[in-house]
């Protein structure tokens, strides 16, 4: 099996490894790195909870090799969580709104969010439905994440920081 | 400082009726949730399973030698390994025997064949490629109509000669049971007298639960103690593990079942699989953890489906829409063998609640389960056991007969609902109902939603498409359920002879702190808040002080699961009294305390009070204290109890639900323009938690009724297996919600409280289907099948010619 | 579901990802953004043995004018197509294309060098760039050329691409100011393809149509320039008989699979009522 180094920064910190070529970076990441708060549901893309913040841009990295993101930077749900303990508006915002039940699809969701509300700090209800279209629920019906999103663009007034870039 | 007033005291506990922030929210926003796949032991090997691409084939033989010889592989296990320990079938709770490994045929696509072992799960992945099966396809029976056709080949070989089944005699070989319920002959008779009756073939599509997780395992036998713990997605951890115990012979004791977090269920996750039994197994063989792991197509092709019911229903009535009687035939397909997840007793689940909600003199059911290649389940999809297929049932043949009377759906309901006087009510097929007041909840749902404007307004467009200027048609759908959960009463209920009843265990520490197991397992309900909150209002204590843990068999008192919303009719019951019957003692020791007579106390949100002199009181907390220090001469210390709860009946929650869409005809796109749902779960725990219930199992309904289908092609192949194909809406597709409530307590439950989280799948699904149906009502139409999805609500649109230019 | 094994290559040039891909004949697939050959790869219907990933190539980035015409290097995301000011004002057929592919997360990494160069008939860029008269440039070991798109699809999964080579630009002649578009897709949810779609782009003098173009998308085994369709409109008003002219000879040329998206007879149907829409949007664009 071919090997290949990689470095990358994973929710500000820095990270080398010798990785199979074929290592699916959700594998990486939960395997190698124990970074358990991303998920896999789907196999296939379409269910987005392995969804990770990669340069700036939101990825499902069950469909992503880790000798993809080599140099990369990336950011998890254990990194949207202050460094001192904080939570995040976002997971406020999920809890004070009821936007979870079994907490599967969660991490995928909050680090999706997270994005969203980067790109369009106050979304109508339309923009927070589409934006979170990657991303299958199976409990909630949607209608309480898109609350908890509103309540973090609210929290946040606009003026999100970008969570240890 | 002023002593804060009762009010203040009873808001600080979070107690019953509050909307309580869920406790386990706080690891699950931070990626901190433990499920099964983020569990690492060292030495951890994997396996994987090799399965059938045919549906019906024999296997003429086995090659591993090649995928034994790939690095990593530590083992390669078939039938022939099983066979010697007795563990190529396991049991199933309906009293079949489902193949763990397949060994003379396969039954069903995708059906497991070997099970590879390896050190991680890339190889382990790699072997399965490698190992060499030789089939021979054999014909496939997938339509459960021709089952039993005198040349049906025959499919289960290890059935030979086996004329009866768990439930009577089998009529054919590929007949599993009979099962009736009612009075045949009063029916009969009534159908006879009848001014006015319709028949109609009602299907029930197959769908799979599919929650976001799939169902997954880590095995780990330790050799020097002889002792297995197994971690799973179990919705009944306890029952796994008596069930382990018995195939595998390892003494219960030594068997430790834990169900950490797990995400979703919705009864996929009842039963045992052969993925299980095959890392008890490899864990032993090889001394190490083995962990496997199911992907998203072994999910949807393999680990249990629901429904699958094909319902010929038939209601007698007079003319002026009066019902008279009800009569359903149902063929049922099992798949492959019958693993149908029900209490034993029940063989159709507890399908006879089909006279739903209406106030019928006779009726009569019957069911015939067959066996066709198709994957085996027949598990409750969020919903009590065949609940859901029989309210689809009743609603659609209430909407048909409302056509053929020419009668508005929303009156014929009202004409017949069982009136509010009537409760306790006795069904014509054998169900006590407790408790309901349908008539006040179907009229508030009509007034919420501006029923009688809807109709005027759909008659308007109906007007503007005859006439060509538009070509939407606007469908209501009217749906009235009553549910039946909660299972149940020993003298009825049972999996595999152990009654269903449900516990809990209650301790108060000296502090006042507080730990409570109980015998249920969350898959998202929310248990670690709610259960607090019975204690909180039972005992004083406020929610934040008491920890709740389930799942761990080795812990938890012995309970029967989660699943057929019975966690709170059950378990929720166990808590509120075993929190009683510490009260009780506490009562004792605050008389010890304060010198009096425990008769002269009162109990006063978290305290015993002097009746009389309220200045004169014990708290929950001093009284907790004293539990360990100074309790009254002759008693022991200690303030602890454990309840296991008999339900006396099952509950029965019900709802009104009414929804609006416009449907394109030119697409046959179904738009929902409104969903309005009224649930009565009698006392509301937690209005937040029964909300987000009530919108995650509407969602569910929705998904189910306007696209989900497991469906097998004419070779038995399941045709796309993924979530492309398998419909779980986004946020885009899923409907806005308005919830409501009617408050009508349990008359049985300590708490009077019903359970919820099934009830919006129950009624969500005949709304969705009526309300699409009734767009198509005006021009003859009397049913279409689910799922609506845009290709059949165009053919229906196009079968009534109304796409002719 | 995991891959088989694989060796990964990643070129920093376009010239060195044609010379490995050369090296490597049919053992060698190119990776652009993965959201369709990764999931094959999982699932086991695809096993390169060698990836060759583009995602490092500067030269095949960014949108430029050329002339008169757009040039958008082939490892463009459709992420960048949609927050692209440029595409917005000129080719609004393309952002609402890409708004319409897949989920907020695969286009961030989907490629439209990816979807009009892979060959499947359930892409919807190829239909847009049948419909817009695109020009694919191809570099390859024998160095580069331009493929109209129109003559680019020749089965499911089988395009005029010879081994090693690659599309590195897609070049579109920018319709006339003025111009009307649309693409209309029926799909059963976000992410899925469409059961069938069209794309629409015409112009009109003074109410009647001057030209017009004509793609649809997944209802045969490749993406379909209806000219018949576009031919019977032109010099039309888009009265009623002629949309349904033009229907029928989009109708007639489609060879639609069944599958669970509906029979083929369905998704005919539905390739014919999406040109309808796609009609009557442009036109009511178009000035």
């Amino acid at each position: 099996m071919s090997k290949m180094q990689v470095s990358m920064t994973v929710n500000g910190t820095a990270v080398e490894a010798r990785v199979e070529h074929r290592t699916l970076l959700i594998h990486f990441l939960r395997d190698h790195l124990n970074l358990t708060g991303p998920h896999i549901g789907c196999d296939t893309s379409h269910c987005g909870a392995c969804t990770v913040d990669l340069d700036g841009k939101s990825v499902k990295s069950c469909t992503m090799f880790a000798v993809q993101a080599d140099g990369a930077s990336i950011l998890t749900i254990e990194g949207i969580t202050g460094a001192d303990g904080t939570l995040h508006a976002l997971q406020d915002g999920f809890r004070e709104m009821h936007g979870l039940q079994c907490g599967f699809c969660t991490p995928g969701m909050i680090t999706r969010a997270y994005r969203l509300l980067q790109e369009n700090p106050h979304p109508t209800e339309e923009e927070i439905r589409f934006g979170i279209s990657g991303n299958l629920c199976r409990c909630t019906g949607y209608q309480n994440i898109v609350k908890a999103v509103q309540y973090a663009a609210e929290k946040l007034g606009g003026k999100l920081k970008e969570a240890a870039e | 400082m002023t002593e804060p007033t009762s009010e203040q005291r009873t808001q600080s506990l979070q107690g019953l009726g509050c909307k309580r922030k869920r406790t386990e929210d706080i690891r699950f926003v931070q990626g901190k949730g433990n499920y099964v796949d983020d569990l690492k032991l060292p030495g951890t090997l994997y396996g994987d399973f090799v399965r059938s691409p045919y549906g019906h084939a024999r296997i003429k033989g086995i090659d591993a030698s090649k995928a034994k010889a790939l690095p990593g592989v530590i083992a390669v296990l078939t039938a022939a390994d099983l066979k010697p320990l007795n563990l190529h079938y396991m049991p199933t709770l309906a009293g079949d025997v489902a193949a763990v490994l397949a060994e003379d045929k396969v039954l069903y696509q995708n059906q497991e064949v070997a099970f590879v072992i390896a050190e991680d799960r890339y190889a382990a992945a790699d072997a399965v490629e490698l190992v060499e099966v030789d089939y021979e396809p054999l014909p496939v029976v997938v339509d459960p109509f021709k089952a039993m056709a005198p040349d049906a080949p025959v499919l289960r070989e290890d059935l030979a000669g086996k004329t009866d089944g768990a439930h009577g005699k089998r009529k054919h070989h590929n007949h599993i049971f009979a099962w009736e319920m009612g009075d045949r002959g009063a029916t009969d008779q009534a159908f006879t007298q009848a001014e006015v009756t319709i028949k109609e073939l009602i299907s029930y599509q197959r769908v799979h639960p599919c929650p976001l997780e799939t169902c997954q395992c880590v095995a780990s036998f330790d050799k020097v103690k002889g002792e297995l713990t197994v971690w799973g997605t179990f919705q009944a951890p306890h029952v796994i593990r008596t069930v382990a115990s018995l195939i595998s012979k390892i003494p219960e004791h030594k068997v430790h079942v834990i169900a950490p977090d797990i995400g979703g269920g919705f009864g996929n996750k009842v039963g045992a699989y052969p993925g299980y039994i095959c890392a008890v197994v490899a864990s032993i063989v090889t001394g190490r953890p083995v962990k496997w792991v199911e992907d998203r197509t072994e999910n949807l092709t393999t680990t249990s489906f629901a429904r699958d019911y094909h319902m010929t229903a038939e209601i007698a009535a007079n003319r002026d829409g009066r019902i008279t009687a009800l009569r359903v035939n149902v063929l049922a397909d099992h798949g492959a063998f019958d693993a149908c997840a029900d209490p034993s007793k029940w063989p159709a689940g507890f399908f006879n609640i089909v006279t739903g909600s209406y106030d019928f003199p006779v009726a009569h059911v019957s069911v015939d389960g067959v066996y066709t290649n198709k994957a085996p389940g027949g598990v409750a999809y969020r919903c009590s056991f065949r609940v859901t297929e029989a309210a689809y049932c009743i609603e659609r043949a209430m909407d048909i007969l409302a056509q053929k009377l020419e009668m508005d759906p929303a009156d014929l309901r009202m004409k017949n609902l069982i009136r509010r006087e009537q409760f306790p009510y006795h069904s014509a097929l054998g169900w006590e109902y407790d408790s309901g007041d349908y008539h006040t909840a179907l009229q508030r749902a009509m007034n919420a939603v501006g029923y009688r404007q809807l109709r005027t307004e759909q008659q308007a467009r109906l007007a503007a498409f005859r006439a060509g200027k538009t070509r939407e048609l606007m469908g209501i759908g009217v749906a009235f359920f009553t549910e039946i959960v909660g299972a149940g009463p020993s003298r009825n209920c049972d999996i595999l002879g152990i009654a269903m009843f449900d516990s809990a265990e209650i301790r108060i520490h000296p502090t006042g702190a507080v730990i409570a197991r109980m015998g249920t397992k969350s898959q998202g309900q929310g248990h670690e808040t709610t259960y607090a909150q019975i204690i909180a209002s039972e005992l004083g204590l406020p929610a934040d002080d008491i920890i709740i843990e389930e799942g761990n068999t080795d812990t938890a008192p012995y309970g029967l699961g989660t699943y057929g919303s019975r966690s709170t009719p059950t378990a929720g019951a166990a808590t509120a009294m075993a929190a009683r019957k510490i009260r009780a003692k506490a009562q004792m020791i605050a008389a010890h305390l304060l010198e009096v007579s425990e008769y002269d106390l009162e109990w006063d949100v978290d305290r015993f009070r002097l009746k009389g002199n309220p200045e004169s009181f014990k708290t929950m907390k001093e009284i907790a204290w004293a539990a360990y220090s100074n309790v009254p001469p002759g008693m022991e210390q200690g303030l602890e109890a454990v309840s296991y709860y008999d339900p006396p009946n099952m509950t029965f929650p019900f709802g009104a639900y009414i929804s609006v869409v416009d449907v394109d005809v030119d697409t046959g796109v179904v738009k929902v323009r409104r969903f309005y749902a009224l649930d009565d779960c009698g006392t509301r725990i937690n209005p937040m938690i029964i909300e987000g219930q009530i919108h995650g199992g509407l969602t569910e309904a929705f998904a189910i009724a306007m696209g989900q289908e497991i469906h097998y092609d004419e070779d038995g192949n399941v045709t796309g297996p993924s979530l492309m194909d398998y419909f779980l809406p986004t946020a885009v597709e899923t409907p806005k919600w308005e919830t409501d409530w009617t408050t009508t307590p349990s008359p049985h439950h300590p708490i009077g409280a019903k359970g919820v989280g099934e009830s919006p799948n129950v009624g969500g699904v005949p709304c969705f289907a009526n309300a699409v149906n009734d767009a198509f009502r005006a021009f003859g139409s009397t049913h279409i099948a689910m799922p609506h999805d845009n290709w059949r609500t165009w053919t229906a649109a196009d079968n009534l010619g109304l796409h002719a230019a | 579901m995991i891959p088989a094994a694989f060796e990964y290559h990643r070129p920093r040039s376009i010239a060195e990802a044609v010379a490995v891909l050369a090296d490597l004949g049919e053992a060698a697939r190119p990776l652009a953004g993965g959201h369709s050959l990764i999931p094959m790869m999982k699932l086991r219907l695809a096993g390169p043995e060698h990836l060759v990933d583009l995602g490092r190539i500067r030269d095949l980035k960014g949108i430029r004018t050329e002339g008169g015409d757009i040039v958008i290097g082939a490892m463009t995301t459709q992420q960048e197509l949609i927050a692209s000011d440029l595409i917005a004002a000129k080719l609004p057929i393309l952002r609402e294309t890409s708004l319409l592919i897949a989920d907020p997360q695969v286009r961030y990494v989907g490629t439209l060098g990816g979807n009009v160069a892979n060959g499947d008939p359930g892409n919807d860029m190829p239909a847009v760039m049948l419909c817009l008269g695109a020009v694919y440039h191809v570099v390859g070991p024998t160095g580069e050329h331009r493929v109209a798109a129109r003559d680019f699809y020749l089965g499911a999964y089988v395009t005029a691409l010879d081994p090693g080579e690659i599309v590195t630009a897609i070049r579109i002649p920018l319709p006339p100011t003025g111009h009307g578009s649309a693409y209309e897709k029926l799909k059963r949810k976000i992410g899925d393809y469409a059961t069938a779609a069209a794309a629409v782009v015409l112009t009109l003098d003074r109410g009647v149509v001057a030209t017009c173009s004509i793609g649809l998308t997944n209802v045969a085994d490749m993406p379909l320039w209806a000219e018949d369709a576009a031919l019977a409109l032109v010099g039309t008003n888009l009265d009623t008989a002629a949309v349904k002219r033009a229907v029928a000879a989009a109708e007639a040329i489609t060879a639609p699979a069944s599958d669970n998206r509906g029979p083929a007879a369905y998704r005919t149907k539905m390739a014919g009522v999406m040109l309808i829409r796609a009609l009557a949007r442009a036109r009511a664009q178009a000035k």
